[in-house]
């Protein structure tokens, strides 16, 4: 059911990970998947897993959380396996119906199925232990500079965190809708393409109507409590470095660091 | 001076058809005055309609009339610059629980207008501290809004407006959407409010029961205050109330059902207790 | 023929550290034609009760019946059962989607694969019932009143005919005129169809006055299952579940306490004022008289 959607989702309990100030676990993330695309062979992912694990052990967060965020991407795994494993040109190993499979398509598939799992598995790591608040509030700094270039950044975080806000309750409320409509007899997943189409106009317009009072009562609410954009707004948990974020910004600098060397150092373990 | 004070206030909207044409006017609010003292418990009643919402928005000068005057704490509304002291001074708290949080976490939502003003970050956790406290919600403090029930959401909207240090808070309807538990608790820290912290209290109502200890009572009908009085006033008119759609309290109801019968009650019976006593009095000097 | 529920438990959230087992091993027969109340607070597992009632939600475990059949055989049609049980959600207004009132009410009853006489035939009949104005069939529902908005949710669903009708709350949100309103029509409308009505509600003083069975759910189970008096009669009990007893019952309580020996089983208006008038024989004579 709806509810059981855990994308993203942050997972409460305390660990060194979860107290990291967010631009270091927003540049963590990004290091990480960056080294993915440049690492090319068996040790330097080896390197990876071994970071990845080590990262998911001090963050406090049963693994199979991050499993349960990679269920909803599977299907787009298995299509990319598959292509790769098809479509890439080279030697060929053997042969389904008119589809070769090469040595180069089975190495493309397993690598790219790999870098894609490190890589939900990665910011899944990052999303369970931050606060998708902390999280605006770390990419507003970040994005800070743009400021000079005129874009909004305080306002595209506070939508980001609004829209975050909202997530579960407009998720409800579409449940809620399509049980409603379910009740006076209808279905939503009878008949073909356009029948399908046309059966969510009863679920769709009660719930854009519902969002649009919702949006309306916030911004109602937000001005009643003095809301007027970014501009004198003070910060209820300003953003400050302590000694762990120096130390986690050392930890991935390392981690790079390895990544290169191993790609430097030991070019025979590139696979095939 | 009144903290609240409206000046024949009228409040029109314009009707328009698809094509936006001008269809009609409506008058929400018909030259409406009423004054609130500091530390007054005010209650406004009145059906779905009757205006009461309207005017309420008016005090948080969300809405500005189309005729008339209104002040908060001397302040015009109409004026531009005194927008964000009139929403500072005036708090309000909506009927919709979750459509007035905006913080993912309790203590970041109640921080959330002190962050708007300007207060500083240590000042900030003083006032969201005290606020929560004062609503009995500290220990929800790292929820989020979505794992609370009803009546604690609005607990924590009600925190959310005191931690902006308002000398009056509007609430419209704050109890519609609840269950009996949550609307008590919610009516419990609405009291202690005025009570404890002095707060001015501004309630927008259709719970008879909420209101009994109300110090004034204003009641709406088609954007005119059609009944103003002590509670004990206006729930002595029960028919006048049932013909403004409104009810009163089932112990005034059942005193009024017993003076009809001839019992020579006295009018203005609000609870069950002074029920009994009324009873007696009439018991020991008759029989 | 009747609803029979046989041990039905139903959980959900089974895998992370929130397992929640909404309802608790509940066993039910609604016969035909009652009217019951079904109280409890919010989160006790009422409307997950109600949503196992026409096969929103199916159980963990246990079976539900209806007429006999196992609604969850394979060969059962969910769709025909929500016609036979009509479920009227809390706020059902905000359901309403099409351009004008007559429509929407239309689409359950073209759900059900109706015949275009047919189905209009239904609706004028169910908005008629519900007592919505002429003039209001051919507006947008979006320009009517909240009350009146909610008759036409509930038209919506009483043009499917319904056997049993289930309302999640129908007076929530409304004033004191528009909740007696509601109540009211539920009456007639129960009165005139001859229909089992199950009126899910968290107030006692709004069950008191009509209902013939009261159910009391907590914590996802049934705890009280019986006429209103014995019901209320366990005023401690459900005081500790959150909830109370009808407002004129807790009066009773507190005449009992000032020496006064009243009956405490009282539950409305009527019935205390015959009960406190007992004590003023001088009165006698004037109700008799009248």
């Amino acid at each position: 059911m709806i509810r059981d959607i855990t994308l993203g989702q942050y997972y409460q309990t305390d660990s060194v990970v979860h107290r990291l100030d967010p631009r270091v676990k927003l540049m963590a993330t990004f290091v990480f998947i960056c080294s993915l695309f440049v690492v090319d062979q068996a040790v330097g992912y080896l390197v990876a897993v071994l970071f990845l694990a080590f990262a998911i052990r001090i963050s406090n967060v049963p693994f199979r959380f991050m499993v349960r965020g990679m269920k909803a991407i599977l299907f787009l795994l298995v299509i990319t396996f598959v292509f790769n494993l098809f479509l890439t040109p080279g030697e060929a190993v053997f042969q389904v119906w008119k589809l070769t499979v090469t040595r180069e398509g089975i190495s493309m598939a397993v690598k790219m199925a790999v870098r894609l799992s490190l890589l939900i598995i990665g910011s899944s790591v990052m999303t369970l232990t931050t606060t998708p608040n902390n999280l605006t509030d770390g990419l507003e700094r970040a994005m800070r500079p743009l400021q000079k270039l005129h874009v909004p950044v305080h306002e595209i975080a506070m939508m980001m965190s609004i829209a975050l806000r909202f997530i579960p309750i407009l998720l409800e409320e579409t449940d809620k809708i399509m049980k409603a409509q379910m009740a006076r007899g209808a279905s939503f997943d009878e008949g073909n393409l356009l029948q399908k189409a046309k059966s969510m106009v009863p679920l769709l317009v009660p719930l854009f109507i519902s969002a649009f009072r919702r949006a309306n009562d916030l911004a109602m609410a937000m001005e009643a409590r003095c809301y007027r954009g970014g501009d004198g707004r003070t910060k209820m948990k300003p953003l400050h470095y302590e000694k762990r974020d120096y130390a986690a910004y050392a930890v991935i600098v390392s981690y790079l660091a390895v990544c290169i060397a191993v790609g430097r150092i030991v070019p025979w373990a590139k696979i095939l | 001076m009144e903290i609240i004070k409206t000046e024949d206030v009228v409040f029109e909207y314009i009707r328009r058809d698809e094509e936006g044409n001008v269809e009609g006017i409506t008058t929400a609010v018909d030259h409406v005055d009423l004054g609130v003292m500091p530390g007054e418990f005010i209650a406004i009643l009145g059906h779905n309609g009757s205006g009461k919402s309207t005017l309420a928005k008016h005090f948080n000068a969300i809405l500005m009339p189309t005729e008339g005057t209104v002040w908060v704490d001397g302040m015009d509304t109409e004026e531009e610059k005194n927008l964000w002291d009139v929403r500072q001074r005036a708090g309000m708290v909506f009927q919709n629980p979750d459509n007035q949080i905006i913080g993912q976490v309790v203590e970041e939502d109640v921080g959330f207008g002190p962050e708007n003003m300007g207060v500083p970050t240590k000042e900030i956790w003083e006032r969201v501290e005290e606020s929560l406290r004062a609503v009995g919600m500290y220990e929800f403090r790292k929820y989020a809004p979505n794992k609370l029930s009803g009546g604690q959401k609005q607990r924590v909207s009600i925190a959310g407006v005191l931690a902006m240090h308002p000398k009056c808070i509007v609430l419209d309807e704050p109890t519609a959407m609840l269950d009996p538990g949550g609307r008590k608790e919610v009516i419990r820290a609405v009291r202690a409010l005025n009570d404890v912290e002095k707060v001015t209290v501004i309630l927008i109502t259709h719970y008879m029961e909420e209101i009994i200890h109300a110090d004034k009572v204003f009641v709406m009908d088609q954007g005119k205050i059609a009944m103003q009085g002590t509670p004990r006033e206006i729930f002595s008119q029960v028919e006048k109330l049932k013909e403004l759609r409104l009810d009163v309290p089932k112990a005034t109801l059942l005193a009024c059902e017993l003076q009809k019968s001839g019992l020579p009650l006295p009018s203005g019976i609000l609870t069950g207790k002074e029920l009994a006593e009324a009873l007696d009095t009439l018991k020991n000097g008759r029989i | 023929m009747a609803l029979i529920l046989d041990h039905v438990t139903y959980e959900y959230g089974s895998g992370t550290k929130l397992l929640v087992r909404a309802l608790n091993d509940v066993s039910l027969v609604i016969p035909d034609g009652q009217f019951i109340g079904l109280i409890g607070h919010t989160g006790s597992g009422k409307s997950t009760l109600v949503q196992h009632l026409n096969g929103l939600l199916a159980p963990t475990s246990g079976n539900i019946y209806y007429n006999g059949e196992d609604i969850h055989d394979k060969d059962y049609s969910k769709k025909k059962l929500r016609s036979k049980v009509g479920l009227v959600f809390q706020y059902p207004e905000h359901q309403l989607f099409e351009t004008d009132v007559f429509t929407d009410v239309c689409f359950g009853p073209k759900n059900l694969g109706l015949d275009k006489k047919e189905t209009e035939l239904r609706a004028f009949e169910a908005l008629k019932q519900v007592g919505l104005p002429d003039d209001c069939f051919y507006q947008s529902p979006f320009d009517l009143s909240g009350g009146q908005k909610r008759r036409v949710a509930i038209a919506g669903v009483l043009a499917m005919k319904p056997e049993v009708l289930v309302l999640d709350e129908p007076t929530a949100g409304l004033d004191p005129k528009g909740r007696d309103e509601i109540l009211d029509l539920v009456t007639s409308i129960r009165r005139e169809r001859r229909i089992t009505v199950i009126l899910v509600s968290h107030s006692m003083d709004d069950v008191a006055e009509y209902v013939d069975r009261i159910l009391v759910m907590n914590k996802g189970s049934i705890c009280y299952d019986d006429e209103p008096k014995k019901v209320f009669a366990h005023k401690v009990e459900l005081e500790a579940m959150g909830l109370s007893a009808p407002q004129v019952t807790d009066m009773m309580y507190e005449l009992k306490k000032a020496g006064w020996a009243v009956d405490t089983a009282v539950t409305t208006i009527e019935e205390a004022k015959r009960e406190i008038c007992r004590f003023f024989p001088a009165l006698a004579g004037l109700e008799t008289g009248k």
